[in-house]
């Protein structure tokens, strides 16, 4: 079972509490009636799905239900980091060569 | 005692009455869920006269009322059965316009009173979390899921759990303690 750690709470719970959330950081556009079909597309639907580190959002929905981000490891399954909603990105580098070693 | 009676059996027989745990109905209370930010918080806590914790997966409470953190906006108050009406005039007059949601939800919750040595065995066979008494201590209450049920689970006692799930999943729970209580009888 994936346990997954919950800042709000501070507790570790097992995934089945959560829900995930897509990929984090995505910024909806201020005005979206100005984009052109190809930006909204892009914003609508391309991700990065990146092999390796990934930052997402998760939803504690049966705990605090709050959303919050996490970098994951897609290749391994293995949480690196969480941290709250509106908490910048951490330095993704640092935490790769960090889990590296 | 040590223990926190905000709920008491409703005195009929128990649903689970097995060697080592007993699971009992809880009498009717006054049940609230209270969201809203900090500036509400601070607030309504006075009002409601317990006090509304910040800490989380904490709860205060009073002799007969008590607040549980559900989550950094969201708690659930219980009280008496029959003060609803009172608490919401004198929580919301407190509040005036802070932007709050204030929910009574009496009808909506029923709980469930799992006591005894073995009460947290009991609750184990559905539960996922940590239930030694220097983890998850009395008093503490946490949101979590029991089985496929969402429930509002809180250490009342060393050796007392409530289970404060929706009405609907009430024989879906007590359904599943009775069955797994079968075993400490075999045992």
């Amino acid at each position: 079972m994936l346990l997954i750690h919950c800042p709000y709470c501070g507790v570790e719970r097992p995934e089945i509490e959560f829900r995930y959330g897509g990929e984090a950081h995505i910024a909806r556009p201020a005005e979206p009636s100005k984009l052109s079909d190809e930006e909204w597309a892009e914003f609508l639907y391309m991700r990065t799905n990146p092999r390796g580190l990934m930052a997402e959002r998760w939803r504690h929905v049966h705990g605090c239900g709050r959303f919050f981000n996490a970098i994951r490891d897609t290749v391994s399954d293995r949480f690196l980091k969480v941290y709250k909603a509106g908490e910048k990105r951490p330095d993704m580098k640092k935490l790769a060569a960090e889990a590296a070693q | 005692m040590s223990e926190i009676a905000i709920h008491q059996a409703n005195g009929a027989a128990p649903v689970v009455s097995a060697r080592g745990a007993k699971v009992n109905l809880a009498a009717p209370l006054a049940r609230f869920s209270f969201r809203g930010p900090e500036a509400a918080c601070v607030k309504a806590g006075p009002a409601f006269r317990t006090g509304l914790p910040t800490t989380p997966l904490s709860s205060s409470h009073t002799q007969t009322r008590a607040a549980l953190w559900l989550g950094p906006d969201e708690w659930l108050l219980l009280a008496a059965d029959g003060s609803a009406g009172q608490i919401f005039g004198v929580i919301e007059a407190a509040l005036g316009d802070t932007p709050h949601a204030l929910v009574d939800v009496s009808e909506r919750n029923t709980a469930l009173i799992v006591s005894g040595p073995r009460a947290a065995w009991l609750l184990n066979s559905q539960l996922f979390l940590d239930l030694d008494d220097t983890v998850f201590h009395v008093g503490m209450a946490t949101r979590t899921l029991f089985a496929k049920a969402e429930i509002v689970l809180w250490r009342t006692g060393k050796d007392q759990f409530v289970i404060e799930c929706w009405r609907s999943f009430l024989p879906y729970v007590a359904g599943l303690l009775a069955e797994v209580a079968r075993e400490l009888e075999v045992a």
